[in-house]
């Protein structure tokens, strides 16, 4: 990983959380013992903590995010998600979670393994590559898509392994991962239509989020 | 002259026997200090202070373990040298240990020199100093000696042990032996098992103490020779240095000169940097046993958590371990480096302990843990608050 994507552009609900936060924490069992890999300053930990209580460990790569985090009293340790979750036991934790930090990691697929070695699910979320508005910037004006979600410019972006839902989905199949729960966000923090068909959800979800475990 | 003031200084009580301003935990025959050597030393006695008040449900207790060089008065006047605590901008009212919240204690370790047990102590048998006759002590059975403290004190769990360098292997003791003892770990600047480097520059330091023809085998308290000056004050300055960074000294002394503008052509302290460590050296020995020196340093080689555990994992050490673990290391500190700090981690991790670990940025090497460093005092007192409501202490005693 190498560095943390900015998220403060995501969509707040009325309570000032972040939405897909909010989602992420309503997949979550209450008094699960959850990890939160790229916990950033430690919002979700916190949001879970507040309102799902669970044991909530996280890994952060930027020396800020975590003695931030620590000095909230949150259980969060420097780390990178490519080279040290290869370091915790299998079944570590009820979830581990990978929040808008997917598209950052060097190696998706191991750090996807990893998750659902330590974890019995893993919920993920990431920017939809897919969307009509990033589809629309390379089709007609030629340069790597910036928009709202993806500010950053070819250079400096953090985002090195961009995928689409389409993309996303395959992957799990590939590695044999059940996708237990999936949800499409609207560039406005909405949910898409739960029966609408992937094409649709990978053209208007601007984010998604998916709740997977191991097969079987 | 010489002989007189020799034998004024024996007629007054000696801090290895009576030690000013702390508390003393006498422990008889019925309770024996068995030590991992094989012997089992008794009686023997700590010398501890405490600060705060202790709630009524024994709740509140935080154990503060010494470094090498530390002792008991971590937040008051050092009675010898008339200094402040070691630790003032940690502990104190409302500082991130609250005197005002938590019961504070903190006990000279066994082998130590302010009023534990430990080479200098008279030896009930002989009536005369221990000197080398005293066993070789291990963190381990510094740790022993403080559980049974704090049994005394009659505390069950602590809330918190903390404590950096040879104090943060003893935090790590403390979980790995107690662990349903131990409410929160704060290791800072330490590591489960001491380096080779680390064993080097110990060594360093003992031979130049041996050396001194002084020093007498380490019968000098009772032949009446003074060590102190030289042998053990050499050790002190080569590992003052190891305390530091180079960053941190080319900061303060650079080449600068010491009242002086150019060199001498001499081996006088034409810098400042000499200088500066020969006030190290000599302050020192004011305060501390050279045979104390050789214990601890011996103690703090044979940590190895791992060498005491299945298959030689450090992971073993904490399996289960119900504790709330904050391990803390520096960027600059070469002595005990953030690799260290992140072995522990990683050992806590496969272990399923809940850890928080932070490096903080500082150039003032590993010394920074004693340092009004702002970083680590908000996470000492976030890590702290966060342990607090998990415990659910009110927030006053």
């Amino acid at each position: 990983m190498l560095s943390r994507p900015d998220t403060a552009h995501i969509a707040r609900n009325s309570g000032g959380a972040r939405v897909d936060l909010v989602l992420v924490a309503d997949m979550v069992e209450r008094g699960a013992k959850v990890l939160d890999v790229g916990c950033g300053d430690g919002e979700l930990l916190r949001l879970l903590a507040e309102t799902r209580d669970v044991d909530g460990r996280g890994i952060e790569l930027s020396r800020e995010g975590v003695n931030d985090s620590v000095a909230k009293g949150l259980a969060v340790i420097q780390g990178d998600a490519d080279t040290d979750l290869a370091d915790y036991p299998d079944d570590a934790f009820d979830y581990v979670i990978l929040s808008q930090t997917l598209q950052a990691t060097r190696h998706p697929r191991v750090v996807l393994e990893h998750m659902l070695r330590i974890g019995r699910r893993a919920i993920v979320s990431f920017p939809n590559f897919g969307h009509w508005k990033v589809r629309l910037q390379l089709l007609f004006a030629g340069h790597m898509p910036q928009t709202d979600i993806l500010p950053y410019s070819w250079y400096d972006t953090p985002n090195i392994h961009h995928c689409t839902i389409k993309d996303f989905v395959q992957l799990c199949d590939e590695i044999g991962v059940k996708m237990e729960k999936a949800v499409a966000l609207n560039a406005w923090g909405s949910p898409l239509r739960l029966n609408a068909p992937w094409w649709f959800w990978n053209l208007f979800g601007e984010q998604a989020v998916f709740l997977l475990s191991r097969e079987g | 002259m010489v002989e007189a003031n020799l034998t004024a200084a024996r007629d007054v009580p000696r801090e290895a026997d009576s030690p000013r301003d702390s508390d003393v935990a006498h422990f008889g025959a019925d309770k024996p200090l068995k030590l991992d050597s094989g012997v089992v030393l008794s009686p023997f006695q700590v010398a501890y202070k405490t600060y705060g008040t202790l709630n009524a449900e024994r709740s509140n207790a935080v154990l503060v373990c010494h470094a090498l060089t530390g002792d008991q008065h971590v937040a008051s006047e050092h009675p010898v040298t008339g200094k402040g605590g070691w630790w003032e901008t940690m502990i104190g009212p409302r500082k991130p240990i609250d005197t005002e919240r938590y019961f504070i204690i903190c006990a000279n370790v066994i082998g130590g020199c302010m009023g534990t047990t430990g080479p200098a102590s008279t030896d009930p048998r002989t009536g005369k100093p221990y000197a080398l006759s005293f066993p070789v002590v291990t963190i381990r059975d510094m740790v022993r000696a403080q559980a049974m403290l704090v049994d005394y004190l009659g505390i069950d769990t602590l809330f918190a042990v903390v404590g950096g360098s040879m104090g943060g292997m003893q935090v790590l003791q403390w979980a790995a032996s107690y662990p349903e003892r131990v409410f929160s770990a704060l290791p800072i600047a330490c590591a489960t098992r001491h380096s080779a480097q680390n064993i080097a520059f110990h060594e360093v330091g003992r031979q130049a103490i041996m050396a001194d023809p002084e020093w007498r085998g380490g019968n000098y308290l009772t032949e009446g020779t003074d060590p102190q000056h030289r042998g053990l004050a050499v050790a002190r300055m080569a590992a003052h240095i190891t305390y530091l960074s180079d960053a941190a000294l080319h900061r303060k002394f650079g080449r600068k000169f010491q009242d002086r503008e150019k060199v001498t052509f001499s081996f006088d302290a034409d810098f400042q940097v000499e200088s500066y460590l020969r006030y190290q050296g000599i302050s020192f020995v004011e305060r501390f046993d050279a045979n104390s020196y050789l214990y601890l340093t011996r103690a703090m080689d044979y940590f190895d958590l791992a060498a005491d555990c299945d298959g030689g994992l450090v992971a073993n050490a904490f399996r289960n371990s119900p504790t709330r673990f904050c391990v803390i290391s520096f960027t600059s500190d070469w002595l005990f480096p953030t690799s260290e700090s992140r072995a522990i981690v990683h050992a806590l991790n496969a272990a399923g302990a809940r850890v928080s670990f932070a490096e903080i940025v500082t150039d003032k090497g590993h010394d920074a843990f004693l340092l009004d460093e702002p970083e680590l005092l908000a996470i000492v007192r976030g890590f702290l608050d966060g342990a607090r409501k998990a415990r659910g202490l009110s927030g006053a005693p």
